[in-house]
């Protein structure tokens, strides 16, 4: 149906740059999501592909076709908002064939298209109703039933979900990805929700400040991340990263504890220069309490989540998340021993906050 | 700190009915949790233990005297609202100690300098307390606004969805420092919520609240593994449990619309149609398991994937650690753990066992 290509596309409002120039193909059928904190970039990267924002230099393809210059009307791509704007004088039905009447397409057309996305969505039964008899969940799905009827080219979806409370998050979180794998529409997908980024996308592109940080699977942004905010912003909670200084093999962390450096990145390490300061990063779930642990540190805190617990440690005022058993118990002050995954230690450069890439890698 | 009671509170508003007869007590030090959804009655019953609402029928006493006649500044509590309210003209430091140079309290500048600078210390605020209010960040604001409670030893802290304005990680580290505070201080917590991970992580217990009403009290793990109604097992655990209708046959409960039916757990009476009610961490992907499915959706969060076996036509929730390199459109077997399954009525109430 579509492949998307952004060419060195800038966005500045005034003396304010928005998006610094971003490079990125959205392969045919593929589910791509933006996903950054307010402010990021993102939307207004979702709006000049739509042809809501001018794009300030740079160009946008659409099928190899150069699409800068056209008005949104005719890019054929579908955009549905945080907010579902929906007629609240009209009936979910009226709603959802009202693109297709402005078009002046067929009745007999209009009906066939509108079974096809009520069977698709499972919306019989909210077609009479007015949008204001309907649920917040119930309302985005006949945005979505709008935006489908359409058959565009692509799918440009802006926080779709932002409006709705946790339960119905989930819910159609999962919805629209079946959706997805059914229809195999193109899709770019805007949220500031890593867990909706993670869950949802075939690639997520990681921004911040204007910036495309990292673009890659749900993995790679996670195990790889190319830098301290891709590893802080992935997960909840995010990568611990923890400040140290390397020297041979080690890494020297605060409150005298020496953490073995993996043989990975041993050269790599070496190369980068003894004596530096250096960060180390391992997520909360490769903290392995062990009595014959070569790192210490004191219990903060505990937290329980049902099926797990968070056990929150202080290296030296370094608040460390260690993702354990739920039957674990500890009390605040306790010393805890652990070690931590060798194949889930990273490094990162505190001064340019990138991550050191082993040159040799275990997979 | 004290002892707090509540007795059969009621309260109305024009006739409609926020708080029906509800009792529970928070104990001295503990950190209790009022988690709900919105409307549920939870700022009201703080209101009420404030003094900002006045009671229709049933009593709150501190240390088993009432305070019923108590004015809000004689109850000697301290609030902490989700909208922080700072002074914006005025610095940290004078943020921090307004609460104690009240008239009533008469404490001298010096003991107020000790108790701020102690405060500012265990926020991790100490390097601001000459920032004026209004060029602190909100996360920086929010810490303030706890601290200005903080700096007081009232008789308890009522804090009302403090964290909710927060972002995501903010939220996260904020609840970590609060939660090491409460414990390190021991001080007598009220707090509001509708979020559970908050309930769950901070509480040493939870009451549920919906329409008035408490559904249950109990301590976190209590809550999520002995829920009392169908509501309650919903509210807590993300991904959310699999509620799901089941039948008795011969001996057998059988999950409708599905393959899945097993033994009845002897120590159990069922009725002939219940709910069964199964976290999805007790959904195992097993080679040798009983049942047989089909994966329907992979959500991968990182830490864990969380998987939509559909059996039948029902699909059931399963999360497994990690990435999974397990594709869409297979066909997996998988098990149930028995021991962690609670069964519910056509009310909705927990079948005891």
């Amino acid at each position: 149906m579509a492949t998307i290509e952004l060419v060195q596309v800038e966005k500045k409002f005034g003396d304010f740059h928005a998006v610094k120039p971003v490079n990125l193909t959205i392969n045919d059928g593929e589910f791509v999501v933006l996903l950054g904190p307010s402010g990021c970039g993102k939307t207004t990267t979702l709006r000049m592909i739509a042809g809501l924002e001018t794009i300030t230099s740079g160009k946008i393809l659409l099928n190899g076709e150069d699409i800068t210059d056209k008005p949104a009307r005719d890019r054929d791509v579908s955009f549905v908002f945080q907010f579902f704007a929906l007629y609240p004088h009209m009936t979910a039905k009226g709603n959802i064939i009202f693109p297709l009447q402005t078009q002046g397409t067929s009745r007999s057309e209009i009906e066939q298209r509108l079974n096809e996305v009520v069977k698709m969505l499972d919306i019989q039964y909210l077609l009479h109703l007015r949008p204001g008899a309907l649920s917040s969940g119930d309302q985005q799905r006949i945005a979505l039933a709008r935006a489908l009827i359409r058959r565009p080219r692509a799918f440009l979806l802006d926080e779709p979900l932002g409006a709705l409370d946790a339960d119905f998050r989930e819910t159609m979180r999962a919805e629209i990805k079946s959706l997805h794998l059914r229809t195999k529409a193109t899709t770019l997908y805007v949220t500031h929700d890593q867990i909706e980024a993670m869950a949802m996308g075939d690639r997520i592109v990681v921004m911040s400040a204007a910036i495309v940080q990292q673009v890659g699977t749900p993995a790679e942004v996670y195990h790889d991340p190319n830098n301290m905010f891709v590893a802080r912003f992935i997960g909840s909670p995010g990568m611990n990263l923890i400040p140290g200084t390397y020297s041979q093999g080690s890494v020297q962390l605060p409150g005298n504890n020496v953490c073995p450096v993996p043989e990975t990145y041993r050269s790599t390490l070496d190369k980068y220069g003894y004596d530096k300061k250096v960060v180390v990063g391992f997520r909360p779930e490769a903290v392995i309490p062990s009595a014959n642990g070569v790192l210490s540190s004191q219990v903060y805190s505990q937290d329980l989540h049902g099926s797990y617990t968070m056990i929150n440690l202080s290296m030296n005022g370094e608040i460390i998340h260690g993702r354990v058993e739920r039957s674990a118990n500890y009390a605040i002050n306790d010393i805890v021993r652990f070690d931590i995954r060798p194949d889930m230690i990273r490094f990162f450069d505190p001064e340019t906050e990138s991550a050191i890439k082993a040159e040799v890698r275990n997979v | 700190m004290s002892n707090v009671d509540l007795n059969n509170i009621t309260k109305r508003f024009k006739g409609v009915t926020a708080l029906d007869h509800i009792s529970f007590d928070i104990k001295n030090g503990e950190f209790f949790v009022l988690l709900g959804p919105t409307g549920a009655g939870k700022t009201t019953t703080l209101r009420l233990i404030a003094g900002l609402e006045i009671l229709d029928e049933g009593d709150i006493s501190f240390d088993g005297s009432s305070i019923a006649p108590l004015s809000p500044a004689e109850r000697d509590v301290a609030l902490v609202f989700q909208q922080y309210s700072l002074y914006p003209l005025l610095n940290v430091y004078d943020n921090l100690a307004s609460p104690l140079r009240s008239p009533l309290r008469k404490t001298s500048e010096t003991e107020i300098r000790k108790n701020v600078e102690d405060v500012a210390g265990k926020l991790r605020i100490g390097h601001l307390l000459k920032r004026k209010a209004s060029n602190l960040s909100g996360g920086e604001m929010q810490r303030v606004a706890i601290g200005r409670a903080l700096v007081r030893n009232p008789r308890i802290y009522l804090m009302d969805e403090p964290l909710s304005n927060l972002d995501a990680k903010l939220r996260e580290a904020l609840r970590i420092e609060l939660k090491h505070l409460q414990k390190t201080q021991e001080s007598t917590t009220l707090f509001v919520t509708h979020d559970q991970i908050e309930a769950m992580t901070m509480a040493d217990r939870i009451a549920v609240l919906n329409q008035g009403n408490i559904l249950q009290v109990g301590s976190p793990y209590e809550i999520y593994d002995h829920p009392a109604t169908t509501f309650v097992a919903q509210l807590v655990g993300t991904p959310r449990i699999n509620l799901l209708a089941g039948e008795i046959h011969d001996g057998n409960v059988y999950i409708k619309d599905s393959e899945v039916k097993f033994t009845v757990p002897n120590e159990v009476k069922l009725p002939s149609s219940f709910t069964l009610g199964l976290r999805p961490e007790n959904v195992h992907l097993d080679d040798a398991g009983e049942f047989s499915g089909v994966i329907e959706l992979l959500e991968p969060l990182g830490v864990e994937t969380i998987l939509h076996i559909r059996s039948g036509k029902q699909v059931l929730l399963s999360v497994i650690a990690g990435i999974t390199p397990r594709k869409m459109g297979e066909n997996i077997r998988f098990s149930i753990v028995h021991e962690r399954l609670s069964f519910f009525d056509k009310e909705g109430t927990r079948i005891v066992t």
